[in-house]
């Protein structure tokens, strides 16, 4: 069974799901996270937390998506097939269930060889399309990927990822049917810069009917600096930062760099509501995670519907 | 092909260092084919190995010779009558990774040191240029992609790619190597299967491949 939880219900409900993504700590300290994820308390539906991004060592998704839970945040497990075989896999997956874990995103995950370990062996013993269809058995036939029972009933609300910025158009599209095929319930896709671009993916993704399977909800990306964008362009696979961001976040001088990428992440936003197909945002801001709040204020997604009362909306409303 | 490559100069010599009398054994095998260790790779590195000691003033024997094969037991037994002739007390072999050990295994009281490193199975795609295709998985199913192997020339392995890393149909992890799910699409695309391409792959079973411990083949018909 489809795990009820509130980024579910909210698109089940037609409303425009917003979710954000907040990368774990290299090391133990909780505090950065923390005040991160306080801020964003009752302003995003859900929110994603890496695991290993770049194949870099972070602590784990899991333990990162119970400390949010705890604090009353509604967490999607990112979990990429990169560094764990099938059995730690399914391990993680029922774990993270009982820990209420119930949102999870399946990834491959970016090359060890662009990550702080590169020396260290790869695993990919299964794609990210095994394994949603390795979570969907789990959870709709009570099974193992060797067909063993499992005790319990756990319940998830099963993402994949999508880039629409690539180059044969027709090949990821077969791969997102399938990726829809083997039982996706929502798809967040990379961030968008290039809207014109965007809009022959998603055009695509209408015309095959795929949209209308499967909630598609696309990425966004807060650049706080000319620098930093010329960096994830060149080092971070899968992420297209077109040269005219680039160019704009050049005319502006470096302090004023961050505010600039903030009103283009807005007017990616605005401009993502107003496409068909397009059922929420998701929102990246690698580094200033401190300014989502600010960017789910600005661009008019406030108030989120409250989904632990279905009728009220938002909390503000609600204590009034 | 087994496509090996030397190993640096400096290496071997730390590896020799000590050993006054050395057999160097080359291989006229794979590695002769792609120039790591026959009889010619033999020759230049016994000279160099020669030179390099004596200039440290430490000068070595290192006597030549090439077989016809290392990964055959009766071609190792050929080095019985030249370690026999003379007191060798260390063997450089230039095989691929299977002749060194049939050496160890074949004569136990002789220190053996591999002087290539195996790279991987493969072939020349042009002069001086060698690729990898294949990673044993011990069940090829190729078939299925076109007849191109994504276990092997996807750097994430993936049955159902591509990956969205991939740019300008370049891969993600070596952006000077082709994405194999852009030829298999291309592939696919000129064959006319292009509805291959929304099959699902399942798992692959490991269990046939090095993953499950160092395998064996053995044909009954053949056994005596």
């Amino acid at each position: 069974m489809k795990a009820e939880t509130n980024l579910q219900k909210i698109i089940k409900q037609g409303q425009f799901a917003v979710t954000c993504e907040l990368t774990p700590p290299r090391g133990t300290d909780m505090d950065l996270i923390r005040k991160n994820a306080e801020k964003l308390l009752g302003k995003v539906d859900a929110v994603n937390v890496d695991d290993n991004p770049t194949a870099d060592v972070r602590a784990s998704s899991w333990a990162v998506c119970k400390a949010l839970l705890d604090m009353g945040i509604e967490p999607i497990l990112e979990m990429t097939t990169r560094d764990r075989n099938r059995i730690a896999l399914q391990a993680d997956i029922l774990g993270a269930s009982v820990l209420g874990i119930q949102n999870v995103l399946c990834l491959t995950g970016d090359h060890p060889s662009r990550g702080d370990h590169p020396q260290a062996k790869r695993v990919f013993d299964l794609d990210s399309v095994q394994l949603i269809t390795l979570i969907k058995q789990i959870r709709d036939e009570g099974h193992l990927s060797n067909g063993k029972k499992i005790s319990g009933r756990p319940t998830f609300f099963i993402g994949g990822a999508a880039n629409p910025f690539v180059g044969s158009l027709d090949l990821h599209i077969a791969r997102l049917r399938k990726k829809i095929e083997a039982g996706t319930d929502f798809i967040q896709t990379q961030p968008v810069l290039d809207i014109k671009l965007f809009k022959v993916w998603i055009n695509q993704v209408i015309e095959h009917g795929l949209s209308e399977r499967c909630p598609i909800i696309a990425g966004v990306i807060l650049l706080k600096s000319l620098d930093f964008a010329q960096h994830l362009r060149n080092k971070v696979p899968g992420i297209m930062i077109p040269d005219s961001t680039l160019q704009r976040l050049g005319t502006v001088p470096e302090n004023k760099q961050q505010e600039e990428g903030m009103k283009i992440c807005i007017e990616q936003i605005e401009e993502l509501k107003k496409i068909d197909g397009v059922k929420g945002v998701h929102i990246m801001a690698i580094g200033c995670e401190e300014r989502i709040s600010d960017i789910i204020e600005e661009a008019g997604l406030l108030p989120r519907p409250n989904m632990v009362n279905p009728g009220s909306i938002g909390p503000s409303q609600q204590i009034s | 092909m087994i496509v090996a490559e030397r190993k640096p100069i400096k290496e071997i010599l730390a590896m020799i260092d000590g050993y006054n009398n050395i057999l160097m054994v080359g291989c006229k095998g794979c590695v002769t084919v792609c120039n790591a260790g026959g009889k010619t790779e033999v020759a230049i590195l016994a000279a160099a190995l020669r030179l390099a000691c004596k200039l440290k003033g430490k000068p070595v024997t290192i006597d030549e010779i090439t077989l016809d094969r290392q990964c055959e037991p009766e071609f190792i037994q050929w080095l019985d009558d030249s370690l026999k002739k003379k007191d060798y007390d260390a063997i450089i072999s230039m095989a691929c990774s299977i002749g060194p050990q049939y050496i160890a295994e074949a004569f136990d009281n002789m220190v053996v040191f591999p002087a290539l490193n195996t790279s991987f199975m493969g072939g020349t795609v042009e002069h001086g240029i060698w690729s990898e295709y294949c990673s044993a998985c011990g069940d090829c199913i190729i078939q299925n992609f076109g007849g191109l192997c994504p276990i092997t020339r996807c750097a994430k392995g993936l049955l159902n790619g591509p990956c969205g890393g991939s740019l300008d149909g370049k891969c993600e992890a070596n952006s000077d190597e082709e994405c194999i799910w852009e030829l298999i699409y291309q592939r696919m695309k000129k064959l006319g299967k292009t509805d291959l391409l929304l099959e699902q792959k399942p798992p692959k079973d490991w269990s046939k491949s090095l993953s499950a411990g160092p395998r064996k083949v053995i044909r009954e018909d053949l056994t005596v």
